[in-house]
């Protein structure tokens, strides 16, 4: 009951997440990583120690590749970020690494992509939240068709589109905001921690839901709507943060001891677990209350 | 049980040498073991609607060819045709070459038009043996006559009609060569009756007739025991090696082995401290049914790793984090029994009365919920390159044999552990009670 007495509170607070999300989204913009721009990304590393910057940028400057960034990466790698190029000038590229034939430049990775093929699937890739997103409210308003009164079973669905939202903008908002200060980019792998956040955070918010239906049926007639979701968020809770906290754990154990190819990753899931949850118990149920307190009100 | 440890015998044996469960082990992705993927986009705008699907797939095949050549262990090559389901509109190619990190060779070998030959047998070539066969060029067994694939108008699939020595209904290669290509075929048909003229595919013999007579009409008959699908294939083959489909280099990925190696070491060393973590806490928490559901985990993990290994699923990076999300998962369905029951308890049930309830109550939540995730991992799939679909394969199917095992095997062992509820009292007593509940209470 705690939860939704002071839903006014956590309302405010998830408000306040979400505009400084959109508001970050604006100012720093999104990073897109080749995956979706296009380009060519070329990772090297030497063996013993890493030649000056400066000496590379020389030759690479010959090489008419326009804008290029190169950023040194650990203690021994480079990173060079360009339009995209074929392997032939790749090759090229290479030569400019090699300063010294004793200490050789190894080239550890390369991924090179055309505009199309960045853009498409950019494209492709809003399509799918979005269509995650449809296809888990359809579920829920059906999974909940039998639950109409004393509020629609639309209204459910509503609910978690709501929460949904939340759990999309704020992981992302903090994710720019980290990434601005740490490195970082909008890539296919964000996508696919932000869909897993979504597949995720539904788990929760049915569990709750599926109380408050269970607590309906059985339900005393006496007890507000407002009660029994009251009960069924208390209900509830111990059971909740217990699953985050294992989610928690085991994606701790791979952002801290996973390779550098999934830390990002890691880190988006693991805002998004702690945005999920809290959707799930402070926002998702709160507002079903205030659904059915507006709907009294028509 | 018994499948719990039969499983986990045949995970322990497969890493070593034994060729029949070999076949059996791991597969890893590119980004784990080192590799090149290559996009190609194919230029099917010169070619009729209808052969746009054969055109692709004799590209396939060819492509494969030129690359099984290379020498690389277990490439893939497939064709992604656009369509809502595969949501692209370009036809691709999609080249995965493990190992290989010199891309500018593999781009070379594969960036090649496809070559359609026809060279005579040499007559030096009947004196060698099986042995010096086997170490010559193919210049040094068979001379180019000049008559190559852009000679070749069409090719076509015909039935023979069993005149002559010739059973009716064998399927035969008929195929027409353009005005100049006939001019030169009935040259090389008239000079060289009697002698071998074997036609390549891309360096590759893949049919070796018989010169029996001049050929005016620059048309010839390739027969000889086809099945009629060898020669629809052969078919195929000749109308496109001779008409090849532009491709045109559109992505490209290499990881060398060492990142991957590390990337490798790095996903397993998560998983195995993060699996630990977990059962330390749901020891501590949970008591006795934390054993029961950290027993279960293990068992799920076995399960799982052996469907990962019969189905097979290549693991990424990412497919690895895939599976270290499912385990934390996993034990979600745990939970929601536990709690379940420890609730139950609390209302004054015996132990066994509340586990019943517990699971029953929780099955509908287990269910509702799963199936949310499930959803997520189709359209992730959809939506994926090789290194997603892993993690949309590991994620799904973490999920559905999650639920397999917290309701199965769980429940099996907490109904062996729990007293037995017709002689009372006994159930009641306050050890059992302190052990199936939970937390910090008592």
């Amino acid at each position: 009951m705690f939860i939704i007495n002071h839903r006014k509170i956590f309302f405010t607070l998830s408000a306040v997440l979400i505009i400084g999300s959109i508001l970050v989204m604006f100012l720093y913009g999104f990073n897109f990583g080749i995956d979706f721009k296009g380009g060519s990304l070329l990772e090297v590393s030497y063996a013993t120690n890493r030649p000056a910057a400066e000496g590379i940028k020389a030759d690479l400057d010959n090489l008419s590749l326009g804008t290029y960034i190169l950023t040194p990466s650990g203690d021994l790698n480079y990173i060079l970020k360009t339009r995209d190029i074929s392997p032939d000038e790749k090759v090229l590229v290479l030569s400019a690494f090699q300063k010294d034939p004793a200490n050789p430049a190894k080239e550890e990775r390369f991924n090179s992509l055309g505009p199309v093929v960045g853009s498409q699937l950019k494209t492709k890739a809003m399509i799918a939240i979005v269509i995650v997103i449809l296809c888990i409210v359809l579920f829920i308003t059906f999974a909940f068709r039998k639950v109409s009164t004393p509020v629609a079973s639309w209204k459910y669905g509503f609910a978690t589109i709501v929460a949904l939202a939340h759990d999309v903008i704020i992981p992302t908002g903090v994710f720019i905001l980290w990434s601005h200060f740490r490195g970082g980019e909008i890539d296919l792998l964000f996508v696919t921690a932000l869909l897993a956040i979504l597949g995720y955070s539904v788990h929760d918010t049915i569990v709750v839901f599926d109380r408050v239906r269970e607590n309906l049926k059985v339900g005393n007639r006496k007890e507000s709507f407002e009660q029994t979701v009251g009960n069924s968020v208390t209900q509830t809770f111990g059971r909740s943060i217990n699953t985050s906290l294992t989610i928690f754990i085991a994606l701790a154990a791979l952002y801290f001891l996973g390779g550098e190819s999934t830390r990002d990753f890691a880190f988006v899931l693991l805002i998004g677990v702690i945005a999920g949850t809290y959707s799930s118990i402070f926002v998702a149920s709160p507002l079903l209350v205030t659904l059915e307190k507006m709907q009294k009100k028509v | 049980m018994a499948i719990g440890f039969f499983v986990y015998k045949s995970d322990e044996v497969s890493p070593t040498d034994s060729p029949r469960l070999a076949k059996y082990a791991f597969k890893y992705g590119l980004d784990l073991n080192g590799g090149t993927e290559l996009t190609y986009r194919a230029d099917v705008s010169k070619i009729k609607s209808g052969d746009v699907g054969g055109a692709m797939s004799s590209l396939r095949d060819v492509i494969e060819r030129r690359v099984n050549l290379f020498g690389v262990s277990e490439p893939i090559v497939q064709v992604e045709n656009p369509g809502v389901v595969s949501g692209g509109v370009d036809h691709r190619l999609l080249v995965e070459l493990p190992g290989v990190t010199d891309i500018q060779e593999a781009v070379a070998l594969i960036g090649k038009t496809p070559q359609l030959e026809f060279r005579l047998l040499r007559s030096e070539a009947k004196n060698f043996t099986g042995e010096e066969l086997k170490n010559k060029t193919v210049d040094e067994v068979f001379a180019p006559t000049g008559l190559d694939g852009q000679y070749l108008e069409r090719a076509d699939l015909q039935f023979t009609n069993g005149g002559g020595a010739q059973l009716a209904g064998q399927p035969i290669v008929a195929i027409t060569f353009n005005s100049e290509g006939r001019d030169l075929f009935a040259k090389i048909t008239r000079e060289h009756k009697g002698e071998v003229l074997a036609i390549f595919l891309d360096g590759q013999v893949i049919s070796s007739p018989v010169i029996q007579d001049e050929i005016l009409d620059g048309k010839a008959v390739i027969s000889g025991g086809f099945t009629p699908d060898e020669a629809k294939a052969l078919v195929r083959d000749l109308n496109y090696g001779a008409l090849p489909v532009p491709i045109e280099l559109i992505s490209t990925q290499t990881i060398g082995a060492s990142l991957g190696q590390d990337a490798k070491t790095a996903g397993v060393k998560a998983g195995v401290v993060g699996f630990a973590l977990i059962v330390a806490f749901l020891i501590l928490w949970y008591r006795l049914p934390g054993i029961v559901a950290s027993l279960s985990l293990i068992i799920y993990i076995i399960l799982s790793l052996a469907v990962f290994k019969l189905i097979p699923v290549t693991f990424t990076a990412a497919g690895i984090a895939g599976f270290i999300l499912s385990i934390g998962m996993a034990v979600d369905a745990n939970i929601l029994i536990f709690e379940r029951t420890k609730e139950e308890l609390k209302r004054g049930k015996s132990v066994h009365d509340s586990l019943h309830e517990g699971f029953s109550r929780a099955w509908l939540s287990i269910r509702d919920s799963n199936i949310s995730s499930i959803i997520t991992a189709i359209i992730l799939f959809w939506l994926g390159t090789s290194a997603i679909k892993g993690f949309a394969l590991t994620l799904g199917l973490g999920v559905i044999i999650s639920m397999f095992t917290a309701i199965t095997i769980s429940r099996t062992f907490l109904f062996a552990i729990a007293p037995n509820p017709p002689t009372g009292r006994e159930g009641q007593g306050r050890v059992s009670k302190f052990l199936f509940s939970n937390g910090l209470h008592f």
